[in-house]
């Protein structure tokens, strides 16, 4: 058999032999048959001692031809297999979309919470400094500096819990927080702060009563600040908690730390001031105190009254959740009830 | 507190006034008018009980005939006082009463039902309150006709004010002139003052009594007589007024008394003059001097309380409560009549100790218009003239050591536009200090404005005179406006920053935050005492499971937790961070947080992350690398109260304790849960450098491995001292890859694995200089912790 048959022989075996060769095993037995080192291809080049120049030549080209045929021939399989093989894989890999998620539990903040940081926000943007003050309190301060001297009727509406004598008590209200701020700016430079805090009452746990609550409350003192500037201030409070068609009214009220007082009203987002149960038939919801900084609370604390206005205003946090969400009784803000957790723990509505 | 308009339209004319309307009107200007009561009753009458026996199926319903006049009808009635012979109100079906409810046709437990025996808070002359049913149906005079209307004798077809006072208006408002006043402010109409004129016989009260005041907390103390009072019932006007204003009609004497203070807010004493005798001496009373009041109880006196004195005896407890001694009774004669102004601070502690504030200790405590306390012993005097036939005795016995200075104050428009922010005429102003019935001048563009003393609400100061006009202009023309201040940033200042900052962590770490009572109970405040310090009670709690502020917040967080764990919540991450306080008013901030359960759960596929020691030791470590603290941190085992001795520490920086960690013991808890609790101002108080870059290195690391066998109490961390101590600056990063006990290892041995990285910033290590240091890591821990190195 001359080299040119033994080269067709290989090429018509290795045809055969391809056509049945449909898994990856064979494949390398096959490439290891032909283009191994004792593989078919490879023994063509072999005993090739008593041939002249000229035919080893030949012979090489022929043989290297080949071996270029070979492997193309072989690699195309091998791809087609891998393919297949992949496929296969991937088929047997594929899972049911539909069974439940792997629960990753990310903490959220207190409903109260919620709130409160939305009004942070909103204050801190038209620079005011959020500030705390304690909760045990000196009656000086809950009290007697905020122009209700002890015996004073006003402090009836406020039953409140004394810890030592009667010089400290658990704060009724955050307004000590006021007196601090002022009493404290020693320079007596204009103030603008917010404080939210705990505050405590006398008052028996029910739905609508806790002995412990929240006042969102705040003070400005400059110059020639007036009640317009605080219905302004009132009106971007209402509408960032209760929407952006809110109508606001203020009606005259009494605290014994401003003059005027009033009470701050928002129209009522449950009937369109339709009259409904929530606003109790009237159109409109109070949802905080507000008024001018009296002029014997400013004198107390260093801020000449002659010179310095200013306005307070103050909000009960739950109330103001519990309007917001929907909630109908206050216990709910401190039984942390994780199931409502998911509810409340997206954005907010624009 | 409640208001006829009936009654109010003896002083203000409202000839074509729509009373709805007015009291919207009045609730604008500041007085709340909370409900308008307007009754439109028909379908109630007399009836007359005539037989009263017991429902066979029932412990407290009586069956009842009762008389209409137009026949009898047979109700079914549950008040305790019903009874045999008394006249009631009957409400025959067809009746709506007051508070919604049709009378009709009914069965009741089955016996037949024609109609209800009234009680007056069912229609709504009383607040329905336990007290007022408990006092069961209304009793009706015996003179009355049965079947006769009941309405119009009940004056039921009157409009009432239900007023919800803010404190300030509580002084003025809470009797019928004053509140005339406040229509006439917002009408612009005129009050006109009731009649008090007698005809006094020419006996002089002077000639049977002497006053001595010895007390600087009297001001002013007014005596008059009236002889020969007939006691009996008071005509029909004066009980329906008392009865709509909520109070129970007596007699006519005690009746007087009541309705002139409803008139004048001043509130009068009656004593039986002849059981009082010649003299009336005020003083303090005397320690443990003691006092029978009306009421029958014996009650024992503090140098704090004023006492009306025969000379010697307490006569009454000024602004409180009268003594049996001198009551006023059935065959009382001669009344004196007491109208006096008593420090409302004595008034106010010593109702309050003795629990005995009534309508009367409230307006002594309030304040009262000296002016008024004149008028209303005249008016009394008036009444018990006509309607108890009472022959009054000529002058007064006078007491006045009231300051009277008068109330002025100046205000010019530029100031009332300033505060209020609006743009009002000296018209406007001058309309609103008329309707006040403000006197005032006007000079030099300013107002000088004299306020009555019918107002001891309003001060002598600018302010409240621009609140008073603002009030009556109207709140409703304020416009909006923003403040025009300097423009600055707002900041959260002190601890708020740092509990945000870290509460902003806790809640990405997957901690849920609580909100929970700062009061707490003995057993609370009994649980984690390590390092507790003295706690703080209540003086008066109001149950004893709120009674101390709290130290920790755990136990509180431990509620919680049994919260949600009843509620089949399996998972739980919660923290919270609050102020403690101790010691009086020493402040602490704390941060506790409990974690139980998966932190990452997957209900099917067994993926689940639990929580365990070094899981919320992770959160915590995390939370402090992030406050900046990394590296200077550790955690040393400790015994800590409430938590399991085995799995416990405490936690420190810069040696410093600054809280603990570890499983809740099982004596308090069987779950396994696991806490900590830190202290956010020590946190704060650690000094932390700025964020600066640090290049990574560019040159390959070299990991080697390495176990050692040590005894099995040997802990890690003194392990990895050792391995850094010798490493060096090369060694960048050491972790435990194995933890093994067990087989092929003695019983008190432990084998642990570290995979050790080396890192050089400025080459390329060769493995020749990693192997030394690492030979010298093996000898040194070998050597130091009788470690044996473990074969591969």
């Amino acid at each position: 058999m001359n080299i040119e048959e033994k080269i067709e022989k290989i090429k018509k075996e290795l045809k055969s032999e391809i056509q049945l060769t449909n898994n990856t095993n064979d494949l390398a037995n096959l490439k290891v048959k032909y283009l191994g080192k004792k593989g078919l291809v490879t023994e063509l080049t072999r005993d090739m001692s008593n041939l002249s120049i000229e035919e080893k030549k030949e012979i090489g080209r022929l043989s290297n031809e080949l071996k270029k045929e070979v492997n193309t021939i072989i690699s195309s399989l091998e791809e087609d297999l891998n393919n297949k093989e992949l496929e296969k894989r991937l088929a047997s890999e594929k899972i049911d979309i539909t069974l439940p998620s792997t629960k990753i539990n990310i903490g959220g903040e207190n409903i109260l919470e919620k709130l409160i940081e939305e009004m942070e926000a909103l204050f801190l943007s038209m620079g005011y400094d959020v500030v705390e003050g304690p909760e045990v309190e000196k009656d000086l301060y809950n009290f007697e500096l905020l122009n209700l001297p002890k015996g004073h009727p006003a402090r009836d509406a406020q039953d409140t819990f004394y810890t030592f004598e009667d010089t400290l008590l658990l704060r009724s209200q955050t307004s000590p927080v006021q007196i601090r701020t002022m009493l404290e700016n020693k320079e007596k430079t204009p103030i603008r702060v917010i404080c939210p805090g705990k505050t405590y009452r006398r008052d028996d746990d029910d739905a609508t009563h806790s002995h412990q609550f929240t006042q969102v409350e705040g003070l400005l003192v400059d110059k020639n600040i007036s009640l317009a500037d605080l219905k302004g201030t009132f009106d971007i409070v209402a509408r960032k908690l209760f929407g952006n068609d809110r109508q606001t009214r203020f009606r005259p009220s009494y605290y014994p730390f401003t003059e005027p007082s009033v009470e701050m009203d928002i129209s009522c987002f449950n009937c369109g001031q339709k009259g409904c149960n929530l606003c109790k038939g009237t159109g409109w919801i109070t949802v905080g105190g507000a008024g001018v900084v009296h002029h014997n609370v400013l004198d107390n604390c260093g801020y000449d009254s002659n010179i310095w206005t200013g306005f307070a205003f103050g909000f009960g946090a739950e109330r103001l959740a519990m309007l917001k969400y929907g909630i109908t009784d206050i216990r709910t803000f401190y039984t942390n009830d994780l199931r409502l957790k998911d509810a409340f723990d997206r954005r907010e509505a624009e | 507190m409640a208001i006829s308009m009936n009654w109010v339209q003896d002083y203000i004319d409202l000839t074509g006034i729509d009373l709805k309307n007015l009291a919207t009107k009045i609730t604008d200007s500041g007085v709340n008018v909370e409900k308008v009561i307007q009754n439109n009753l028909n379908n109630l009458v007399v009836g007359e009980v005539l037989e009263c026996k017991m429902h066979p199926d029932s412990d407290h319903l009586h069956i009842c005939m009762v008389d209409i006049g137009s026949g009898v009808h047979q109700i079914v009635c549950g008040a305790p006082n019903v009874k045999k012979n008394i006249k009631v109100i009957v409400s025959l079906p067809g009746a709506i009463l007051p508070g919604g409810i049709k009378i009709k046709k009914s069965t009741i437990r089955g016996v037949e039902s024609n109609g209800m025996i009234c009680a007056l808070s069912e229609l709504g002359l009383e607040e329905d309150t336990k007290e007022n049913r408990e006092k069961g149906i209304f009793i009706l005079p015996n003179n009355l006709e049965n079947g006769k209307d009941i309405v119009e004798y009940l004056g039921l077809n009157d409009t009432v004010y239900e007023l919800d006072l803010n404190p300030n208006r509580s002084i003025d408002c809470t009797n019928h002139i004053g509140f005339a006043y406040e229509i006439a402010s917002v009408l612009g109409r005129k009050v006109t003052l009731p009649d008090i004129t007698t005809s006094p016989i020419e006996e002089s009260v002077k000639n049977h009594l002497s006053l001595e005041i010895k007390t600087p907390n009297c001001s002013m103390y007014n005596a008059k007589m009236v002889k020969d009072v007939v006691i009996k019932e008071s005509p029909d006007f004066i009980k329906n007024r008392l009865i709509k204003a909520g109070m129970r009609p007596i007699n006519n004497v005690v009746d007087i008394s009541n309705y002139v203070m409803l008139e004048y807010g001043q509130p009068l004493h009656f004593f039986d003059k002849d059981k009082l005798g010649d003299k009336i001496l005020v003083r303090m009373a005397g320690d443990n001097e003691t006092i029978i009041t009306l009421d029958r109880k014996t009650r024992t006196l503090t140098n704090e309380d004023i006492v009306i004195t025969d000379g010697n005896t307490p006569v009454c407890i000024a602004g409180v409560m009268g003594a049996e001694n001198t009551e006023v009774d059935s065959s009382t004669k001669n009344i004196l009549i007491e109208s006096a102004i008593f420090n409302s601070y004595n008034v106010r502690y010593t109702s309050l100790r003795l629990d005995l504030r009534s309508e009367a200790s409230l307006r002594y405590e309030r304040g009262l218009n000296y002016e008024y306390s004149t008028l209303a012993i005249e008016r009394a005097c008036h009444l018990l003239e006509k309607y108890a036939d009472g022959k009054v005795l000529s002058d007064t016995i006078t007491y006045d050591n009231i300051d009277k200075a008068k109330k002025i104050a100046k205000v010019t428009k530029d100031e009332v536009n300033m505060v209020l922010g609006v743009s009002m005429t000296d018209k406007d102003i001058q309309k609103s200090l008329d309707n006040l019935g403000f006197e005032y001048t006007y000079a030099n563009k300013e107002y000088t404005v004299e306020i009555p003393n019918r107002r001891l609400d309003v001060e002598a100061h600018k302010q409240d005179l621009i609140e008073e006009i603002g009030r009556l202009y109207g709140y409703d023309k304020i416009p909006s406006n923003l403040p025009i201040v300097e423009s600055k940033k707002g900041s959260y200042i002190g601890n708020v920053k740092y509990r945000k900052l870290i509460s902003k962590r806790l809640r990405s770490l997957g901690l849920n935050e609580c909100r929970t009572y700062t009061l707490v109970s003995k057993e609370e405040d009994n649980l984690f005492k390590t390092d507790r310090k003295e706690s703080i009670h209540l003086l008066k709690p109001m149950s004893m499971d709120k009674s101390i502020i709290r130290q920790t917040l755990i136990p509180s967080l431990l509620k919680v937790y049994e919260y949600n764990k009843a509620r089949k919540i399996e998972d739980i991450s919660i923290y919270e961070i609050a102020n403690t306080y101790y010691e009086k008013d020493k402040e602490e901030t704390k941060i506790a947080a409990l974690m139980r359960g998966n932190y990452i759960s997957n209900t099917w596929n067994k993926n689940s992350i639990k929580i365990d020691f070094y899981l919320i030791k992770g959160v915590v470590e995390n939370l402090l690398n992030y406050l900046g603290l990394s590296n200077r941190y550790q955690f040393n085992e400790a015994v800590i109260d409430g938590i399991h001795p085995g799995i416990s520490c405490e936690i420190t920086i810069d040696k410093e304790k600054i809280g603990y960690m570890g499983k809740v013991h099982p004596n308090i808890l069987k779950d396994d849960v696991y806490v900590f609790e830190i202290s956010l101002n020590k946190l704060m108080e650690k000094k932390i450098r700025p964020i600066k870059f640090k290049e990574i290195s560019k040159y390959p690391s070299v990991s080697k491995d390495v176990a050692f066998i040590v005894d099995e109490n040997k802990k890690s961390k003194e392990i990895v001292d050792t391995i850094k101590k010798t490493a060096g600056h090369l060694l960048t990063d050491i972790q435990v890859f194995d933890l093994y006990k067990g087989e092929n290892l003695d019983n008190n041995k432990k084998s642990i694995a570290y995979s050790l990285t080396f890192t050089d910033t400025s080459k390329t290590l060769s493995d020749e200089e990693v192997m030394k240091i690492f030979n010298k890591i093996i000898e040194d821990v070998t050597k130091k912790h009788s470690a044996i190195l473990r074969d591969k």
